[in-house]
This record gives structure tokens, C-alpha cells and sequence, in this order.
């Protein structure tokens, strides 16, 4: 079985980002990238379908400019075969990124595709179930429990209400949710050996996909800093303030 | 210009891609692994043994030996080195590099000059983190003056018979092999050799030094030999050449300290900083007081000095062409700087870097360590002044 495992760059978690002077975008000016999270757990379920044997070959892909081929070699790094890079300029939305990975499938012809639920850059969570909806596979989001049975796939979804789980078809499309499982660690000697694994490069045009854009980003600006807060002098006070000030309570 | 861990790092020209991989793979080990532990093991005094195969299996063990016995040396260069220097000091915990990775001054003698038996016995488990080796030179007598070392090793047929004492010897209590400096000829420098000495042979035995101003977690011994009967096929090249064999490693040994102690300075520039922009005092933050700013910016700019002057030095040692008299200069200037920065951090952080449990508390305690080990201030001052030919 073929697995398709999608990967991001975005900023790396643990930076503080800060919007630009002019409030056009976050700036990315010299900041550290990763591979987006919820990726790579994506990322680490693939692989370990790999060694328990039931994936064949892990195929991961990404969508970006030149430099999203450091994530790729990343994934290569933590277990995935081969790589594809769908090489775009500039700022491509969610829409766009399920047509060229619609591309991907229809030439790979994966019986899994596997994403992060969404990235913590845009944080849009819509191009898994996009890519269900342009594909027409059955899709199963916010997996928190991959469990692959003959021709078809039983997904744990972490849902309000509790747990909910739904059994897919193959081939099919599952979003990976923060407690799918917990990411391994690319170990040197295999970062050394990713170098060698193969990369191909296509561009949106080999896909037949024309990059348009339906979004227009019209301001970024940073959420209000925290006012200091009050100490009660007493329950009566609290309850006052909370029906007449704050008006969560009548 | 930024003043976190990463962002008060020079661009290095010569790191590529797979660096800042090994670099990120690095940091989430650490960050994992070590991190979260870093207190409780310093004040437990040693490190987990289990640790020891979790960084073999990462690899952390064997970068840049050899393939064959279990390293990865193919496209490795020292940069990979100084990545591991400087991501292991960002925990702070320096007794913990001293234990660890002890095989990184005690194994490189070996595999430039053991046999190849001594090797295929030796370096496989030390790389798989089921045997450890740590370098034994310095003695109660003395340390930097290697020329007058005590321990003595006399002949006996297929045996050496050594007799004599090893201290401040780091991964000392847990060490399975001592390269251990020995006196196999007459007085001076020409009369030393090197002997891989097993530490289950009849006739050693250690004590730990476990009450140190710093470096807890590091299982630091003395080691005393006893009439132990070593086998000649554990000399290490020839007899006499000990010298050679030890002062080989010595640069790799200076800049990995060098780089350890920039970033244990960056360390203390990173925590002054966040702690300077939260705390406030007389109604303003801590660095908008201009004695607290200028503090800073002092710091940093010792800190970038150090920076260049390594990046400096890894090109020569890569290239094969370092001196011994820039290395030298290089650790004087890393340890005063980090000296200097533990300092002014403690100032900024006031009562709270006084308590344990923070970084710059344990930085500052291990200042003494860096300037005395791997040669002093004084002993590299007397180096570099020799290299001029004054």
C-alpha cells in the first residue's frame, strides 16, 4: 500500500512571531521554519504504517517555494521513501494547494493520503477536506487513531461531543489531530541518508493547475496585550462585577 | 537584532542544509531527552544510564567516527561537532557533555593509534553506548605538566605493570576503559606513553569526586593502579611517543570547550534579556535602566567576538592549517567571556539567578571549570606566547 504524507513549512513553533511594520504580513525576515506540526504527525503515522508493515512506500509532498525542499529532506529524513516537490511562488490558499495535491494523487495513485488537519501558520483547516471533496474520496479529519483493516480504514475522530469512530473506504484521506501519536526524532545517520532519497520537482503547470487567488489579506496586526487585572475585595463585589461589568451572569 | 539563543548567533557561510537539520533533529532530542531532567539529574549527582543508549541510537554517540564500527562519518565536518557543543549547552548542564560524550577525549587517541584489534574490541560498544572510556592524564601531582607524570609502567613480558594515581578524571566512576598517560621510559616528555587500561583489571579501584563547585551530574573519579598488568597489545602507538598521542586531540578537545562556552554565554545573555524586559524596578523594566542596558550590550558584544574568532578557528582546523597558539587564545577569550557574562547575567537576575534550579546559577558555578580544564588560562597564555616565537 502506497502512502501519500503532506508536509508545510511554516514558522517553527517555538518563534514569536511579530507582524510587519506596515501590518501586511507576519514577518518572516530571518525566523526559523519547520515542518508544520500537525504534519509531522502526519508525517510519523505513515511511517510507522511502513514498519508495522502494512504501507509499501511513504511518499511525502509538499507545496512552496524552493526552500519547503529543507521539510521534505526532514521527512525523508524520518522515514518517508521519496519526495515531491510542488515548487509555487508567493502565497498559495488552501484551494489551490487540493488542486495541485489532486495532481499528486491522480499521478501517484496513493490507497492513503495522509495531512496535518491544518497548519499553524493560516491555522485554515481545509485543504484535507478540500482535497476529499476534489478527489471524491471518503475522508476522515481530526484522526486521533489510524487503523488500516483489509480495503478499508477505521478512523477515531476527536470530535465535541467525545469520540467518534467512522471506517473509510480505500483509497481515502485522513487529517491527523495532536494526539495521533508523538513525532520521532530524525536520528543522524538517517538525516545523513535522506540526502540520497529521490525528490522530484514538478510545477503547478505539470499538474495542469492554474495558481489563482481568491483571498486577499488585508491586514495582520498582533492581539491586544493582556489589561492588568483587579483583586476583589470581596464575593459580593465579584458577583457585582461580574453581573453589571462584565454582564456573564443575571 | 534579536537577543535569544538563536537569534544572537552569527550567519555561518559555511553551514549547509544538512547542518540546520542535524541542528533542529539535535534540539528536539535534547529538548525531549535532557531538558526536562537537566535539575534533577545535577542535583542527583549522576546522570541515567539509560541515556547513554537513547543518544547512541540518535546517532549523538557517533558522530564523525567511523562507519564500520557504528559511527556516521560519511559528509560529517567538525560544524556537526560544533553543533553538538553548542546545542548540549544550551541545557547549561555542562557536567553532562563531561560524562556523555567523554569518549570524545578519550576514544579519538585509540583510533588514531590502537591496533586494530584494540579498535574492533573497544570502539563498537563505546559507539552503542554500552561501554564507556574516559581519558586519564592529569594526577594528584599535577595536571597541565605532563612531562612529570608519576604513574609508571615497567615491562613484563606480554604485560605492563602500572603502578600509581589519575584524578579529576571526568566519566571516571563509570568508565569501562582509562587512556591513561603512563611513564614507560626515563624522566621528561620523551619517557611517556599511552595505555588503554580496563578498568575490571585486578589492582584498580576509583573514588568518586563528588563534591565539586560544579558539573554534579559528571561521575568525576580518582583512579588508582595497584600492581594492574596490562596487556602490551593495549599501547597505544609507541612506547615514548605518549606525548604525541595525547596532544593530538588536544585542539579538537579546546575548541569544543571554546564552543561550549560561547554558548553557555549566549545562555546567560538570553536569560538577562527576558528577565530584563519583564522585571521593573523603580516603575520601569530592568533594561530601561541604561546600566542594565549597557550591560547587554557588553555581553553581546563579547559574545560576537567569540563568534568570529570560532568560526576563525573550525575553518583552519578543517582546513588542516589551525595553530596551536589561536586555539590557545581562542579558549582564553571563550572563558572570559563566559565568565563574564555569568557574572553580569547574575546581576541583572539579582536574588532570583541566587537560587538554584536556573541556568546562570549552574553557568556561573562552572566558570573555574572551563578556565582550569582542558589547559588553563595560564598554560594556554604560555602556548600562544611560545607560538610567536617572542
Amino acid at each position: 500500500m502506497k502512502v501519500l504524507v503532506t508536509v508545510k513549512r511554516v514558522v517553527d513553533y517555538n518563534v514569536k512571531v511579530r507582524a510587519k511594520a506596515d501590518g501586511s504580513d507576519v514577518d518572516l525576515n530571518n525566523v526559523k521554519m519547520a515542518i508544520n506540526p500537525f504534519c509531522e504527525i502526519a508525517v510519523e503515522e505513515a511511517v510507522r504504517l511502513k514498519e508495522a508493515g502494512t504501507a509499501t512506500e511513504v511518499v511525502v509532498v509538499s507545496v512552496g517555494a524552493k526552500q519547503c525542499q529543507e521539510q521534505i529532506r526532514t521527512a525523508l529524513a524520518l522515514g518517508a521513501d521519496r519526495g515531491i516537490h510542488v515548487e509555487t511562488e508567493g502565497a498559495v490558499e488552501p484551494l489551490v494547494v487540493a488542486k495541485l495535491l489532486k495532481g499528486v494523487v491522480e499521478k501517484e495513485e496513493p490507497r492513503l493520503v495522509i495531512l496535518g488537519k491544518q497548519s499553524i501558520d493560516g491555522d485554515n483547516n481545509q485543504t484535507g477536506q478540500m482535497l476529499g471533496a476534489l478527489t471524491n474520496m471518503p475522508q476522515g479529519t481530526f484522526a486521533s487513531e489510524v487503523a488500516i483493516d483489509g480495503d478499508k480504514v477505521n478512523v477515531t475522530r476527536e470530535v465535541d461531543a467525545g469520540m467518534q469512530t467512522i471506517s473509510l473506504n480505500l483509497p481515502a484521506i485522513v487529517t491527523s489531530d495532536l494526539r495521533l501519536n508523538e513525532p520521532r526524532y530524525a536520528s543522524l545517520p538517517n538525516i545523513m541518508k535522506a540526502k540520497k532519497k529521490p525528490l522530484d520537482v514538478f510545477s503547478p503547470a505539470d499538474l495542469g493547475v492554474e495558481v489563482t487567488s481568491h483571498i486577499t489579506q488585508l491586514s495582520v496586526a498582533p492581539p491586544a496585550e493582556r489589561q492588568a487585572g483587579i483583586i476583589v475585595e470581596s464575593v459580593e463585589q465579584l458577583v457585582d462585577k461580574l453581573k453589571n461589568e462584565a454582564k456573564v451572569i443575571s | 537584532m534579536s537577543l535569544s539563543f538563536d537569534s544572537a548567533r552569527l550567519p555561518n557561510p559555511d553551514l549547509t542544509e544538512e547542518h540546520h537539520a542535524w541542528r533542529d533533529q539535535l534540539r528536539r532530542f535534547i529538548d525531549r531527552e535532557i531538558m526536562p531532567n537537566v535539575d534533577e539529574w545535577d542535583e542527583q549527582g549522576f546522570l541515567p544510564d539509560e541515556l547513554w543508549g537513547k543518544a547512541a541510537e540518535f546517532g549523538l554517540l557517533g558522530v564523525g567516527y567511523p562507519e564500520q564500527y557504528g559511527g556516521t562519518e560519511v559528509g560529517i565536518d567538525l560544524h556537526h561537532v560544533n553543533i553538538v557543543s553548542e546545542e548540549i549547552s544550551r541545557t547549561s548542564l555542562g557536567g553532562l557533555p563531561s560524562t556523555l560524550l567523554s569518549h570524545g577525549i578519550g576514544l579519538p587517541p585509540v583510533l588514531a593509534f590502537g591496533s586494530e584489534e584494540l579498535k574492533s574490541e573497544l570502539v563498537p560498544p563505546i559507539l552503542a553506548g554500552e561501554k564507556r572510556i574516559s581519558l586519564a592524564i592529569t594526577e594528584p601531582s599535577g595536571g597541565s605538566d605532563v612531562a612529570n607524570m608519576q604513574t609508571t609502567a615497567v615491562r613484563d613480558g606480554d604485560h605492563y605493570i602500572v603502578n600509581g594515581s589519575k584524578t579529576f578524571i571526568s566519566g571516571g566512576m563509570g568508565a569501562d576503559w582509562a587512556t591513561t598517560g603512563v611513564r614507560t621510559g626515563g624522566k621528561g616528555g620523551a619517557g611517556i606513553s599511552v595505555l588503554v587500561i580496563p578498568m575490571d583489571l585486578e589492582g584498580v579501584s576509583r573514588t568518586p569526586l563528588d563534591k565539586k563547585q560544579g558539573w554534579w551530574c559528571s561521575d568525576t573519579a580518582t583512579l588508582y593502579f595497584d600492581n594492574v598488568r596490562v596487556p602490551v597489545g593495549n599501547l597505544l602507538a609507541e612506547e615514548g611517543h605518549g606525548f604525541l598521542v595525547i596532544a593530538n586531540n588536544f585542539n579538537n578537545e579546546r575548541l569544543a570547550m571554546s564552543v561550549m562556552m560561547e554558548a553557555n554565554a549566549r545562555v546567560c545573555l538570553e536569560d538577562a534579556v527576558n528577565w530584563a524586559r519583564d522585571r521593573k524596578t523603580f516603575g520601569k523594566r530592568l533594561a530601561d535602566h541604561q546600566v542594565i542596558r549597557h550591560k547587554i550590550v557588553e555581553m553581546k558584544q563579547r559574545i560576537t567576538t567569540c563568534q568570529t574568532y570560532i568560526q576563525y578557528c573550525t575553518r583552519q582546523m578543517a582546513a588542516g592549517t589551525a595553530e596551536f597558539g589561536d586555539i590557545a587564545m581562542l579558549k582564553i577569550q571563550c572563558s572570559q567571556t563566559v565568565e563574564f557574562c555569568a557574572r553580569e547575567a547574575m546581576q541583572i537576575l539579582g536574588g532570583i539567578g541566587y537560587m538554584r534550579g536556573n541556568r546562570v546559577e549552574r553557568i556561573y558555578r562552572e566558570v573555574r571549570v572551563n578556565a582550569i580544564g582542558g589547559g588553563s588560562e595560564e598554560i594556554m597564555r604560555d602556548l600562544a606566547s611560545r607560538a610567536f616565537g617572542l
